[in-house]
């Protein structure tokens, strides 16, 4: 069986809380007046089919769309209204994760964290930055790879690196787009286990995009349903699946085959 | 044009006229970026030298190629006509004149527009689609500065470089045949070649070549920044990225021709 993360957030700090947003794209009304709340620390899991509109609302959140309506807010500063140089600074405090790792694919792996990181910290040099690299690569397991191209690597290192290149600027927060797709399950579980060491040792505090409950179950500490652009529910994984609403069983037993199939052999 | 931007529900006169000056309005808006980047810190020289390697460096034997038959071809369509004058003593002048003042310009700026425009299309297209311009932005880093002002100062650079080198080696496929037919001494050509080009033409012609090199770095960079998602994408930016640049080379051309004719009518 797959373990239920225990909760152990208490802080309610607020880093990001966003209230009555809307965005649609023509007549595509992807987010209808979203409300969520992100404490310090805490990892949110934003459980939602394809296209609902998941990745949009970090997209948002980190300043790459806008909202139609509603407000934003990442350590209180309403991400549509401030200056583009107070973006800037905000964005220093956010890594992001795409669903696609998004790597510089002309860059090796050490120059796509060496890219992000002096650019970003010009205080540091030379030895320095070799060595913040060195050690960001060993923590997600990937230290040999600093001389290979992104594609030379497997979808799982891919992921890693992403999240290298994201923990290289100590963020504060972390948007992960569904970190899990396109992995089989082990490499899926190493990845979740991975999120789950990056809120430990950095304190950080992730929005995490999924469609994978296994990923949710593990790594989450609350949990929103989102469904016709709305959250429909809220709670930790046990929570939120204890319904008798069709949209949100259905969404269970689909990914929970296996693990049925495992409860009854026992 | 990201998503927010440039999806109006209604259109002002038409879709297919609305777009085109919304197109028109956005080449505009992104000129205007660049100038105003260009000279805003941090600098990346690092990568405007790199770019200028792949643009100048990585094109020389192309040029070479073409400059070189240039002069030759051009030579040997010239010297039946002269000669039935019993002039093919001018021929270095005709092709000093022809290659500097013309072929040279346009023909390494059409080159170039092939060659560079398009990858500056392809390059940021597919930048773009797999969101590592989106990456760059979210890791706060300024991608037009890096990926566009790079290229376009690259390109600006070094257009009228490959321009000189390419009138150049067409003056020397030129000589090879008039020395061969001729007789005629390098000294002799080269003094031949150069008598009748004043610095006003010269000037005009490197001033279009710093404007062609302009053009080729702008509009690939345009195309390919705002390329749509897809693969589909990065085909119609590259693709849209050289025919975009030709035909502007050829405007540009025929208003700076006709421009100076009407400020030294006598060059």
């Amino acid at each position: 069986m797959i373990e239920m993360k225990t909760q152990n957030v208490n802080n309610k700090e607020a880093v990001i809380s966003i209230s009555k947003l809307y965005k649609s794209f023509e007549d595509n009304h992807v987010l209808q007046g979203i409300d969520l709340e992100l404490h310090k620390g805490e990892n949110v899991i934003v459980l939602g089919r394809s296209g609902s509109g998941k990745s949009v609302l970090i997209k948002i959140i980190v300043g790459l769309l806008k909202p139609d309506k509603g407000t934003v807010k990442v350590f209180g500063k309403q991400i549509d209204k401030i200056s583009k140089k107070e973006l800037t600074e905000l964005r220093l405090r956010i890594g992001f994760l795409f669903q696609n790792n998004a790597l510089y694919d002309s860059m090796t792996v050490y120059e796509n964290l060496e890219f992000t990181l002096v650019r970003n910290q010009k205080q540091i040099r030379g030895n320095e930055v070799k060595k913040a690299i060195e050690n960001v690569l060993e923590e997600v397991g990937l230290a040999d790879t600093a001389d290979q191209l992104p594609g030379e690597l497997s979808g799982g290192q891919k992921k890693r690196i992403a999240i290298a290149r994201a923990l290289v600027l100590r963020p504060e927060i972390i948007l992960y787009d569904e970190p899990t797709s396109e992995l089989d399950p082990i490499t899926g579980a190493e990845m979740n286990e991975l999120i789950n060491e990056v809120q430990k040792k950095y304190k950080t505090s992730s929005i995490i995009i999924t469609h994978d409950l296994t990923c949710a179950k593990t790594t989450g500490d609350r949990i929103l349903m989102l469904i016709d652009g709305k959250f429909i529910r809220e709670g930790n994984f046990e929570e939120v699946f204890d319904t008798d609403d069709k949209r949100i069983n259905g969404f269970f037993d689909y990914n929970f085959i296996q693990e049925k199939h495992e409860s009854y052999s026992k | 044009m990201d998503s927010n931007s440039r999806h109006p529900a209604k259109y002002f006169i038409s879709k297919n006229i609305d777009q085109f000056f919304i197109g028109i309005h956005d080449i505009f808006k992104f000129i205007l970026q660049f100038f105003k980047e260009v000279f805003r810190p941090p600098y990346e020289f690092r990568e405007v030298i790199r770019q200028c390697y792949l643009v100048g460096y990585r094109s020389l034997f192309l040029i070479s190629l073409t400059g070189f038959i240039t002069g030759i071809v051009f030579t040997k369509h010239s010297r039946p006509a002269l000669a039935s004058f019993g002039a093919t003593s001018w021929l270095p002048s005709l092709i000093g004149i022809a290659i500097i003042k013309a072929l040279a310009p346009l023909i390494t700026s059409l080159i170039c527009a092939g060659k560079v425009s398009s990858r500056f299309g392809a390059e940021l297209g597919s930048m773009k689609v797999t969101e590592q311009i989106d990456a760059m932005e979210v890791s706060a880093i300024n991608p037009f500065k890096f990926l566009v002002v790079t290229r376009v100062i690259a390109s600006t650079l070094m257009v009228p470089v490959l321009v000189m080198y390419s009138a150049l080696v067409g003056l020397g496929g030129s000589f090879l045949n008039v020395h061969a037919n001729e007789k005629t001494s390098i000294v002799m050509f080269i003094h031949e070649a150069f008598i009748k080009i004043s610095f006003n033409e010269l000037a005009s012609s490197i001033i279009r070549s710093v404007l062609f090199g302009f053009t080729i770095g702008i509009v690939g960079c345009f195309y390919g920044y705002n390329a749509a998602k897809g693969t589909a994408g990065v085909g119609k930016a590259a693709n849209i990225a050289v025919v975009m640049t030709m035909f502007l080379i050829f405007i540009e051309e025929m208003l700076i021709v006709q421009g100076f004719n009407l400020i030294y009518p006598n060059e």
